[in-house]
């Protein structure tokens, strides 16, 4: 990357693989459990995280010296509190529905341990620019994971993607239906996704061992 | 040049390769192995693994049979094609060559099926991972076949074994390592994802579905049915079956569960064989006896009235409880899994008793899931370590008091 240091693209690079935020850290799973039974509210979720840890990043980052340390939580706090509520906003003015079905986890980005995580320990020491960059890339990780976990739950659990009839129909018996395929109603409870996750955990460490730690 | 000699080459022209623990496990199945240890002292003991685990299969045969017999029964007495037996366990009507074969055409595909891809998983796991076969599905291939309704269809069937020996097994390491129950596990995942046939007065009799659908067609049939005891109590519903005949289980239900009778016999054999556990077994009942006597007593005091949604199976006579229902099956062959139950003794009371009183408890106040054995099972598996820890704590602290007051 032209554009990007080295040093700078590993901040990105990184959370997306090696050291991602859902399945290395395994920080942010409950919203990774709540609201992945569908690809939109995943990709949706997705979004208002990178918003949020985008400019949250770079905000704390802007005042980190500033902050006395005593009181930075609820510094942090009113910063990611603040940002929340825009996305809830804006989610509430322009899909209306959509911020039904996120219904409280839109407001729980709050106690998101990623966000709070990378303003603990990045942006309270870096610069705005690498904070940006740190943010963009933390946010990326969890939000992969999740679109990968809302692909598969939707795709199985209800058979369709992004509310489209991928598989057929299931009350008209067309497609992979007319054969006696079912859909798969355990996939769209919250332990199949603990699994999912589980299951990306274990692919992520069989291909590259250096991630399993020893005991 | 028999067979075993055979084997005996292939196996020694892959040894060490990737392949060598497939054929090694085929070879050692079916016969016992040539070589014997060197070196150092072993105990001798004919109960191995391969050996405990064909002892439990063979208990289990006669309700597979049964099971077999039953789903035929089951079938033409929803049609109205023979009338419901009248003579005891031993009923010429009952045990017809017709009735047999409806269900061995059933049910032969269910054996096929679990072991088919159960095995061909363990199998790819012990290449992968380069360890020797391990017999730990042997038993969880018979399981699942008694376990499930007669009518699954065998996609979802493949489906949830894969799912269960993958994910309730293997990760955790393979056989002797699992937390939970793997058969149970199999039959918890089918239960969740495709709750319409696990559940509902449809699915236990062969036919049943495909006469709806074929109704919903257009064709001029008349729709049949067989619900469960516990179906229709949780509906309020009288049962209508004679106390025998829930006993000797001429009644509707998951393959091999519905015969009490058979599965005390296979109780008594895993018993006097001591491979089954005597303590979690009686705990178990004891457990069930008291959570239905309770819930007798609530009924009887007047505190629940026939109004309330949780009468008719609250008011079911404590005893029933036992018979009815996969209770008697759940306790004997799946709560004793050696693996997955407390390992002390003491634990072994604790958790068995937990595990009746749980199950009769999700039965009575979950009419979504009538059947809590299941899920009261695996629940224990998930606290028998608990147990075992302070079982092994309280004795350690007993110990040390004594200790104590003799140097004191």
């Amino acid at each position: 990357m032209g554009l990007l240091s080295k040093k700078d693209s590993k901040l990105i690079l990184d959370p997306l693989a090696d050291n991602n935020p859902i399945t290395i850290q395994v920080l942010g799973i409950c919203s990774a459990l709540a609201i992945t039974a569908e690809l939109k509210a995943s990709i949706v979720m997705s979004i208002s995280v990178l918003f949020v840890l985008g400019v949250g990043n770079v905000v704390i980052s802007l005042l980190r010296n500033i902050i006395p340390s005593k009181i930075r939580i609820i510094v942090q706090l009113i910063v990611v509190a603040a940002l929340v509520i825009i996305v809830d906003q804006v989610l509430k003015a322009f899909a209306y529905e959509l911020s039904k079905t996120l219904s409280v986890f839109v407001g729980l980005i709050i106690t998101n341990c990623i966000i709070m995580g990378r303003f603990e320990a990045f942006a309270l020491g870096n610069g705005p620019w690498r904070s940006f960059l740190d943010g963009i890339g933390n946010a990326a990780g969890y939000g992969v994971i999740l679109i990968i976990v809302g692909f598969f739950r939707e795709l199985l659990g209800s058979g369709t993607l992004l509310g489209f009839k991928v598989l057929g129909d299931p009350i008209e018996k067309t497609g992979l239906y007319s054969l006696g395929y079912e859909n798969n109603g355990f996939m769209l409870l919250s332990p199949m996704a603990l699994i999912v996750v589980g299951i990306i955990i274990w692919v992520q460490r069989s291909r590259n061992k250096a991630l399993i730690e020893d005991h | 040049m028999g067979l075993k000699s055979n084997l005996h080459k292939l196996k020694m022209k892959y040894k060490g390769t990737k392949m060598a623990p497939a054929f090694n496990a085929i070879h050692t199945f079916l016969y016992l192995p040539n070589e014997t240890t060197h070196g150092g002292t072993h105990i001798k003991a004919a109960d191995d693994l391969k050996r405990t685990m064909n002892t439990v299969i063979m208990a289990m045969v006669p309700c597979l049979l049964f099971g077999m017999f039953n789903a035929g029964y089951q079938h033409y007495i929803a049609l109205g094609e023979i009338q419901a037996v009248t003579g005891g366990f031993l009923s010429a009507e009952f045990w017809t060559l017709d009735n047999f074969l409806v269900g061995f055409w059933k049910i032969l595909p269910l054996v096929i099926v679990s072991y088919g891809v159960g095995l061909a998983i363990e199998f790819l796991f012990a290449v992968i991972k380069k360890h020797e076969v391990e017999e730990g599905y042997l038993v969880t291939g018979m399981l699942v076949p008694l376990i499930v309704p007669v009518d699954i269809p065998l996609w979802m069937l493949a489906v949830a074994v894969a799912f269960g020996v993958v994910i309730g097994k293997e990760v955790f390491g393979g056989t002797g390592m699992n937390i939970l129950n793997p058969a149970l596990t199999i039959r918890a995942f089918l239960f969740f994802a495709y709750p319409t046939w696990m559940s509902g007065d449809k699915v236990w009799v062969h036919g049943a579905v495909e006469r709806d659908q074929a109704i919903a067609a257009g064709e001029s049939l008349d729709a049949i049915s067989g619900e469960t005891i516990l179906g229709s109590l949780a509906q309020g519903k009288e049962a209508g079956y004679e106390v025998m005949d829930m006993f000797f289980g001429f009644i509707p239900g998951s393959v091999g569960e519905t015969s009490t009778l058979l599965i005390l016999l296979g109780a008594l054999f895993l018993i006097f064989s001591k491979i089954g556990s005597w303590r979690i077994m009686m705990s178990s009942a004891i457990g069930a006896i008291a959570m239905g006597l309770i819930f007798n007593g609530v009924v009887d005091s007047g505190w629940i009235t026939e109004s309330s949604k949780f009468y008719g199976l609250m008011s079911t006579t404590w005893w029933h409880h036992l018979i009815i229902g996969g209770f008697a099956f759940g306790t004997v062959f799946m709560a004793t899994d050696p693996v997955t139950a407390s390992q002390t003794n003491k634990g072994k009371w604790i958790y068995g008793f937990l595990v009746g009183f749980i199950s009769i408890l999700i039965r009575v106040f979950n009419p979504a899931y009538p059947e809590g054995v299941m899920l009261a099972i695996l629940l224990m598996n998930v606290f028998a370590p608990t147990i075992d820890h302070y079982v092994v704590q309280g004795n350690v602290k007993k110990r040390m008091k004594r200790l104590k007051v003799k140097t004191a």
